[in-house]
């Protein structure tokens, strides 16, 4: 049900944004596979990214069986295990984080929450999806190549990438480098789509200063990530070039096997410089959704207005930009001057300002708040304790002197999977779980969410948290086996064995998830318009799940900001964006 | 990188100025408006299609300002040889800078609505472009011709590489020109085709500026004019 006590048609000005002109599906066919519905091509996109994000966790179970249990599993040589790294950190990043953030959450909250009936460009939203789709199987095609899919490291530095003896160096880097094309042209087509639809396609009353956090995050990362790709797909055509056509962009003179390469002059420094150009912002392009997505969700949960919105906005803002100007700090072990190491590590830094501010503004949200502890508001809790400690070890490793130590060991595994991997994971799951009702109508079960979100939790932490301390003792991070060094206590065996149990139950864990999704979409609870009480436009959409087109007749008109959170003398505790003023007195006037 | 900062802070004074106008510091916290009373969503007049095509812009600039970046990164090394820019490129320029003043008299032949104009335009600027890229192709084989293989020398691999990349740009633009040239012969109105001939325009206007930057780079201009400034800086 939607809480609008009279019909905004009445008194409505004419619309300034012309009703667009939508696109009517007339088959099977163009409704649910060919759809040009946002709402679609998001369903589409988030399935598509978890089932090859389920390839990429099966692969972390693969390389923790060999690392906790070293040689008991015979079918894991060497060249599988940098395979399964590889993959692994690939598929994760940008296979699943990016293309479920921005493609999945975006297709799906943008339009909504801006009050528009689709993108701008459905047809073009369209093809993104199925570009996306064509690169995870070019992707998946290279496990059934010969030689397997390639063994460089989700960084694919050259040399090692293309030469022979690096696992997958025939096929795999191939496929894996036009499939990152792929991607990258098929997320232009969708990026274009979310920055014109938030700039152009916002309902009346809309203005930039009234958008949803969520819808900030993802605008300012879908901004970087069209900046930044086009590094990653540079490099990607030059390392394509000396893989097969035998130029030397970034292929030094090489004597392999007491023979001379025909590659010579090459320059792997350049291709590092174009990708951690990409690579850099790529964590902020999936931490800065999750920044937007926390933010609701906890104003949310804690019935009250999200604290500094307007620091909030510019936090992230100012994160997108300083995020293109820090991505030497992955560079201080490839040797640089050291002046260009002081002035990365500066601004590396500075970036912790704005972020520490967003972490203050949640607290502080939480701060005397009506904290409901429902499943999305312990996700988003859990985030922030995670993205905390992810981002203080960060802090370290921002410094040239610690991280040049650090730089090989297990820290660094710890640092980023705790501040890239499972905070943003927290995120996607307390998303899943807040905004699953809209899509379905139903409600995702209550104890299987809190059974998953605790296994969830307290499981990653068993896994990353024994990292750091590996990682300070000196463990390196890559190794296939340790074998018998001096330094390395057999208690890290020991603690090697611990962290595998752990993470086959963490994976274990996510069958509860994937139950519930299948089991509440026939079984769950009736959801409802607006189960969580939440004040943002996708909660008021006349239909749930919203229907073609979004809005039924009549665009929504927004009255007010995203948070108006238990609001002294209003009826309900929470006024939705589309509530005409005139309503206030009129609720008052009920009540007494 | 330089240039690729160069271009970042372009970009940032375009977002930058694009911000300032968004209010943000308002407080819409404590905004209480009235019914009837709704502000203006600052969405630009422009359509968004227009719009679209300035973020596609802003990519495909960055795209080039990466590979531009790569080209003054990897000449540093000793083993570059520049290679003699053939001789073909210059007339290939002119081509490509007949064929976007083309399209702006279509612009301007439909702003004003004479149908003669758009249409002869609209091929010239087509067959232009599609001569531009032939002439490209051939400057390909006179180089092959004389030894200068794409992987004999870095400078070699980057001349094609940055011609290609941009060959491929103006492919993509003719197949939407073609689109549009079709439309125009099967007599669809003009009123609907304005907007897609302005965004052909906009579109050839960006690549030829891409090309003359290209040019100078692949002639040996631009090196010069870096030697310039650095001198002027030192």
């Amino acid at each position: 049900m939607v809480d609008i006590t009279f019909d905004p048609g009445d008194v409505a000005p004419p619309a300034e944004v012309e009703d667009v002109e939508l696109y009517h599906p007339h088959s099977w066919l163009t409704k649910y596979v060919f759809s040009q519905d946002a709402k679609v091509i998001a369903i589409q996109y988030s399935m598509t990214a978890i089932s090859i994000g389920v390839v990429a966790l099966v692969l972390s179970w693969l390389m923790r069986l060999q690392l906790g249990f070293p040689g008991r599993f015979s079918f894991i040589d060497g060249s599988n295990y940098y395979q399964y790294i590889t993959m692994h950190g690939m598929i994760m990043v940008v296979y699943l984080l990016t293309a479920l953030f921005l493609g999945g959450f975006g297709n799906y909250l943008i339009p909504l929450m801006v009050g528009a009936r689709d993108m701008a460009f459905p047809y073009v939203n369209m093809l993104s999806y199925w570009v996306y789709l064509l690169a995870v199987l070019v992707l998946t095609a290279s496990f059934f190549v010969p030689g397997g899919p390639t063994g460089a490291g989700w960084t694919l530095y050259p040399p090692q990438a293309i030469l022979a003896g690096t696992p997958g160096s025939d096929w795999g880097i191939i496929l894996m480098l036009a499939s990152l094309m792929l991607f990258i042209i098929g997320f232009t087509m969708g990026g274009l789509n979310y920055v014109v639809t938030v700039l152009q396609a916002r309902t009346r009353g809309m203005t930039l200063m009234r958008l949803p956090l969520t819808v900030w995050g993802i605008f300012t990362a879908t901004v970087m990530a069209l900046l930044a790709f086009p590094g990653l797909f540079v490099a990607c055509v030059m390392m394509l070039f000396d893989r097969v056509l035998g130029t030397s962009f970034f292929m030094p003179a090489i004597i392999a096997g007491g023979e001379h390469l025909k590659y010579a002059g090459g320059s792997p420094i350049l291709f590092q410089h174009l990708f951690w150009f990409f690579g850099h912002p790529e964590v902020y392009i999936v931490a800065v959704p999750a920044f937007g997505i926390v933010s609701d969700l906890i104003s949310t949960h804690a019935r009250k207005n999200i604290f500094g919105y307007r620091m909030m906005v510019w936090a992230i803002v100012s994160i997108g930009a300083l995020s293109f100007v820090v991505w030497g700090h992955h560079m201080y072990v490839s040797g640089m001057n050291p002046q260009f190491g002081f002035f990365f590590a500066v601004t590396t830094l500075i970036i912790a300002v704005p972020t520490a501010i967003k972490v203050y503004n949640w607290v502080l949200t939480l701060w005397r708040g009506d904290i409901h502890l429902e499943v999305p508001m312990l996700f988003a809790l859990a985030f922030i304790i995670t993205f905390v400690i992810g981002g203080v070890t960060g802090l370290f490793l921002g410094n040239v002197s610690v991280d040049v130590p650090l730089s090989a060991t297990m820290f660094v595994v710890a640092h980023f999977h705790m501040v890239m991997g499972v905070a943003p994971i927290l995120v996607v799951f307390g998303g899943i779980y807040q905004w699953y009702p809209k899509v379905t109508g139903r409600m995702l079960d209550d104890t299987l969410g809190r059974i998953h979100f605790w296994v969830t939790f307290l499981g990653t932490y068993a896994i990353f948290f024994p990292m750091h301390y590996l990682g300070l003792i000196g463990v390196p991070r890559r190794y296939y086996e340790l074998g018998d060094a001096a330094f390395i206590p057999p208690s890290a065996a020991t603690l090697n064995a611990f962290i595998t149990i752990a993470a086959l139950i963490v994976g274990a864990a996510q069958i509860a998830f994937f139950f519930n999704l299948i089991w509440s979409l026939f079984k769950g609870r009736a959801a409802g318009g607006n189960p969580w009480r939440a004040t943002t436009l996708e909660w008021q959409t006349p239909e749930t799940p919203p229907g073609h087109g979004n809005w039924g007749k009549d665009l929504p008109i927004v009255y007010r900001w995203a948070y108006d959170y238990s609001v002294p003398g209003a009826k309900e505790d929470f006024l939705p964006q589309n509530q005409p003023p005139l309503a206030i007195p009129a609720a008052i006037g009920a009540t007494s | 990188m330089s240039v690729t900062i160069l271009f970042l802070v372009v970009i940032a004074s375009i977002v930058a100025w694009f911000l300032a106008h968004q209010r943000l510091t308002a407080k819409p916290w404590l905004e209480v408006g009235a019914i009837g009373d709704v502000p203006g969503t600052g969405a630009s007049p422009a359509p968004a299609a227009k719009i679209g095509l300035g973020v596609l812009l802003a990519v495909i600039g960055c795209l080039f300002a990466l590979l531009i970046s790569a080209y003054f990164m990897r000449a540093e090394m000793a083993d570059w040889k520049p290679l003699p820019a053939p001789g073909l490129l210059w007339l290939n320029t002119v081509l490509l800078a007949f064929s976007s003043a083309a399209l702006q008299w279509v612009q301007i032949g439909a702003k004003r609505g004479l149908m003669e104009d758009v249409r002869a335009g609209l091929l010239a600027g087509g067959l232009c472009a599609l001569a531009f890229v032939v002439g490209q192709l051939l400057a390909w084989r006179q180089l092959n011709a004389a030894g200068y293989f794409l992987a004999s020398n870095p400078a070699n691999a980057f001349f094609y590489l940055l011609t290609g990349v941009h060959g491929l740009h103006i492919l993509g633009g003719l197949v939407a020109l073609g689109r549009t040239t079709d439309k125009v012969w099967r007599g669809v109105a003009m009123s609907k085709l304005r907007s897609s001939i302005e965004l052909c325009a906009i579109y050839w206007h960006f690549l030829l500026f891409v090309w003359l930057v290209l040019f100078a780079l692949l002639t040996g201009f631009a090196g010069d004019v870096l030697v310039i400034c650095r001198a002027l800086l030192s």
